[in-house]
């Protein structure tokens, strides 16, 4: 079974004005597309075939000879994880059990926002910013290109594209605002909390 | 003579006044004119239709020039800095922290982008002794472009593609990631000087070609500037047209 690309959780013009139409249809229609089109390619007839998707990413992480494998899997899983951390009308704080536990592992909402931002600030080039559970604790790393938590024995439970593809018709080189907006409008803190739950 | 005289007094006077207004400035705030940004050497829209007015002003004006205040920034903890040019830092870009690097690379690579850029019609073509060093090494200029096209496409993220003079002479084509160059002392990148660099970072062409890189790469062909690689070639020194103060 060939890997499929996910449709979108909500309308191209859902995320309007902090994600514009344009750049969804581009995102999601375009570079999430080609990453599984070109994933397909990569592994048809192969061993790699029968795998899901995480046995893919895993089966190859840190291999040199597969990093095209690696990049195309990986980059199919990080926009699907993506697509469902924003949702129209999100951002701002979470609550319950999640609430509390950012507030035991960071100190507080606070200490934990300027961190994430500041992860995806210095994420030089093109890459993702992540909260992560590593052994019982929360924490924010940061990942070049296609990298992502599972090659790295994290769980992710949030994330945000600073690839320039994912804010440059929007925000151009303001990326800060890009990051400030993902955080005060569009993060869906149930998906987070759930992915917590799951952990 | 009495009107010439005075003239020359004022003059004087007024020399005077700017050359101490600048040592007070200088001498004041020495680290904010150590790199500074080159002007684009045509106007933004020269480049049209293949990279448009309002790409070329943010890329130079926003990005590049971000690259050398955050270098700029980073002199006070490394004061050595202004001692050295632009080019001398890549070669001994492992002694210092990602910032240098990252700032350093993008404000050298930037400036040799710019120059090695021409408006459509106004680049030439490559002098006798390039032909002969790119046939040498690529068999012919259309394998050239073609295998140059290649490394950009192939570059995964963010980066560069260069075509390099080898410290033998000969030629090559090579990649670095992010704002890396082929002048750097970091293991895992082919060395050489850079003769032409071709930006692949989104943000040289997502205004105007958004996924379809290589839509940019194959328009971009068009506006080399082979008056500059050819200089660049000939003379064997690394001009990137950056300047410190």
């Amino acid at each position: 079974m060939a890997h499929q690309l996910p449709e979108l959780p909500y309308g191209l013009d859902a995320l309007e004005p902090h994600i514009s139409r344009q750049t969804l249809e581009f995102h999601h229609g375009k570079h999430h597309a080609a990453y599984v089109t070109n994933l397909n390619k990569l592994i048809e007839g192969g061993d790699l075939e029968a795998k899901s998707l995480e046995e893919v990413i895993l089966a190859v992480a840190g291999d040199a000879t597969k990093a095209g494998v690696f990049n195309n899997a990986a980059q199919v899983w990080n926009h699907s994880f993506y697509w469902q951390c924003i949702k129209p009308g999100g951002g701002g704080a979470p609550s319950g059990a999640l609430a509390d536990k950012i507030a035991a592992d960071f100190g507080s909402f606070e200490a934990f926002s300027e961190q994430f931002k500041t992860a995806g600030a210095t994420q030089f080039g093109s890459g993702w910013a992540w909260l992560v559970l590593d052994g019982g604790t929360l924490k924010i790393t940061k990942t070049a290109n296609a990298d992502l938590p599972l090659a790295h024995g994290q769980k992710a439970l949030l994330t945000m594209d600073v690839w320039e593809h994912a804010y440059y018709l929007d925000y151009q080189n303001r990326r800060p605002d890009y990051m400030t907006t993902y955080l005060d409008k569009l993060v869906n803190w149930d998906f987070v909390a759930a992915n917590l739950a799951a952990a | 003579m009495a009107l010439l005289s005075l003239f020359r007094f004022m003059r004087a006077c007024c020399l005077a006044g700017l050359v101490g207004l600048a040592v007070f400035i200088a001498g004041a705030a020495p680290a904010l004119a150590a790199f500074v940004l080159p002007p684009l050497p045509y106007p933004a829209e020269a480049l049209a239709p293949s990279i448009d007015a309002t790409t070329m002003t943010i890329h130079h004006d926003r990005h590049h020039g971000a690259y050398v205040a955050n270098l700029n920034a980073r002199i006070a903890d490394h004061p050595e800095l202004e001692q050295l040019s632009l080019e001398d830092l890549q070669g001994r870009i492992s002694r210092y922290p990602a910032a240098v690097r990252n700032n350093g690379g993008g404000h050298y690579n930037h400036s040799l982008f710019w120059r090695v850029m021409a408006p459509p019609g106004q680049g030439g073509t490559p002098s006798p002794q390039l032909q002969a060093a790119i046939t040498a090494a690529f068999d012919s200029p259309e394998a050239l472009q073609q295998r140059f096209a290649q490394a950009a496409a192939d570059r995964f993220g963010s980066g560069w593609a260069w075509l390099i003079r080898r410290p033998d002479g000969s030629l090559a084509i090579t990649s670095t990631a992010n704002q890396d160059n082929p002048l750097m002392d970091l293991p895992g990148i082919e060395r050489g000087v850079p003769l032409l660099g071709l930006d692949v970072w989104e943000h040289a062409y997502y205004l105007d070609y958004q996924n379809r890189r290589p839509d940019y790469i194959a328009a971009w062909w068009s506006l080399v500037n082979w008056n500059e690689v050819n200089r660049r070639f000939a003379e064997g020194l690394d001009a990137s047209g950056a300047s410190k103060s």
